[in-house]
């Protein structure tokens, strides 16, 4: 249950600094993806059922406020809770290279998809510009932001699961 | 991974089936029919908006307060005071310009009782912006309550910004000229070309927009040119400032040239901007 509060704290949280804070901190028109931070932690953290849920509820949110198809980030974002699951197993707390690794990757992967049906499939294939300019600076800014966040959310993260302990939830 | 409570669990596989489904048919329906339109927006209205304009406002605070370390709010206020005149003149003049061009056509001919520049205008605050780095929307702090509607004019200082795609009640979503689906129809005041302007992002980071489609016969256009809106726009107000040309080519058909130019509006730097309450008036196909 503290879990679940916890998440939805955290999902509401990210996505108001997301679309208020990033752009004040933005460096040359890109700023960090903090949505993905959040959507990736919890599914290599929690397992994959977390990171499904705080996928799909964050890219409601995006796309709420995107205006666009309804249902096309929380796919996105639900997918990549999904896969960052998997790797629940590998986790340890103090491997800061695995979450590194996973949340540059999860990001890498969503912009390479959003380019693709967002902006190849209109014709706009100058895939080398769109690489260099947005996706390499945004990735890059977003596990400097990672590493910068993950001593506080491993913080929150013992505090939640030691909850979690008290009340018999089983731990792979 | 298989649950031992007896307590009735969903295997992951299954929810991500589940929820992959609804995500589905939730486009198929944003797709088909506009469904959700209202509902999402009164949504959102209510769970993210009072705490974007709280953060917005700590931001906007704080800032000021590190200006007055700085030392230079005095000069900050002279600047933007001077900067206001700067608008209000380059809105003058370009009214003037325009009102030249139209007696030079005989325009007054028609006697057009169209004011181009006495037009209603609403200040709001930025307070949001589009969460990730493609596309150009930001979000205002008025909506429906406050009199905004779909497709309103959004303009910063002198210039176009862009234009109102999506309202709430306290809160509009507003597109940027600069963003990479927008197409706003121009013209060069000096001369009466029109040409089509398109937001790319391509050319985003550089601050200057694409122009195309320009056809100029007599070659007058000349880089440095004032573009506006233009008037056969279904839904952009005529006569708006929308930037200058900084560079322009022969297009390889030799009819037509197309370009960049630079937005008049700072989009980088934008915390208040005007939205015209007057839409562009539209013809009615049921009569």
């Amino acid at each position: 249950m503290k879990n679940r509060i916890l998440a939805v704290f955290v999902v509401i949280f990210s996505f108001i600094l997301q679309t208020t804070v990033c752009r004040y901190i933005a460096f040359g028109n890109v700023g960090p993806n903090l949505l993905i931070i959040s959507t990736a932690s919890f599914g290599f953290m929690m397992g994959q059922k977390a990171g499904i849920t705080v996928g799909f509820f964050t890219g409601l949110l995006v796309d709420i406020f995107s205006g666009g198809i309804l249902g096309f980030h929380a796919l996105l974002y639900m997918y990549i809770g999904y896969f960052n699951g998997f790797f629940k197993r590998l986790f340890f707390k103090d491997d800061l290279m695995l979450q590194i690794l996973l949340v540059g990757c999860s990001d890498f992967v969503y912009s390479i998809t959003y380019y693709l049906l967002m902006f190849l499939l209109r014709g706009k294939f100058h895939i080398g510009y769109y690489l260099m300019n947005i996706i390499i600076p945004e990735v890059v800014y977003t596990i400097l932001l990672t590493i910068v966040l993950f001593s506080v959310m491993t913080f929150i993260n013992r505090m939640a699961e030691k909850r979690a302990n008290r009340s018999s939830e089983e731990i792979v | 991974m298989k649950r031992k409570r007896a307590k009735f669990t969903l295997q992951s596989k299954y929810l991500l089936l589940i929820l992959t489904g609804l995500c589905i048919v939730l486009m198929a329906v944003t797709f088909t029919t506009d469904l959700f339109t209202g509902m999402v927006a009164r949504i959102s209205g209510y769970v993210t908006i009072p705490f974007q304009t709280g953060i917005s406002e700590i931001g906007g605070y704080l800032s000021d307060r590190s200006k007055d370390l700085a030392q230079i709010r005095d000069l900050q206020r002279q600047n933007q005071e001077l900067r206001e005149q700067i608008d209000r003149l380059t809105i003058e003049n370009n009214t003037l310009t325009q009102e030249k061009y139209e007696l030079n056509n005989l325009r007054s001919l028609y006697q057009l009782d169209q004011e181009y520049s006495e037009y209603e205008k609403v200040g709001a605050r930025v307070i949001g912006m589009d969460g990730g780095n493609w596309f150009n929307t930001f979000i205002i702090d008025k909506g429906t309550d406050d009199g905004i509607a779909l497709d309103m004019n959004v303009m910063s200082g002198s210039g176009l910004v862009g234009i109102v795609t999506e309202t709430g009640a306290n809160w509009a979503k507003v597109t940027a000229i600069i963003d990479d689906t927008i197409n706003v129809p121009g013209m060069v005041l000096a001369t009466g070309d029109r040409l089509i302007v398109s937001g790319d992002l391509e050319l985003m980071s550089e601050n200057t927009i694409r122009f195309s489609k320009l056809i100029d016969s007599e070659g007058k256009v000349k880089e440095g040119d004032k573009v506006v809106t233009s008037n056969i726009s279904t839904k952009y107000l005529p006569g708006l400032l929308i930037g200058y040309i900084t560079s322009m080519d022969a297009d390889s058909n030799n009819l037509t040239h197309s370009g960049s130019i630079t937005p008049a509006v700072d989009f980088e730097h934008m915390d208040e901007v005007l939205v015209i309450l007057d839409l562009k008036q539209q013809i009615d196909e049921n009569e």
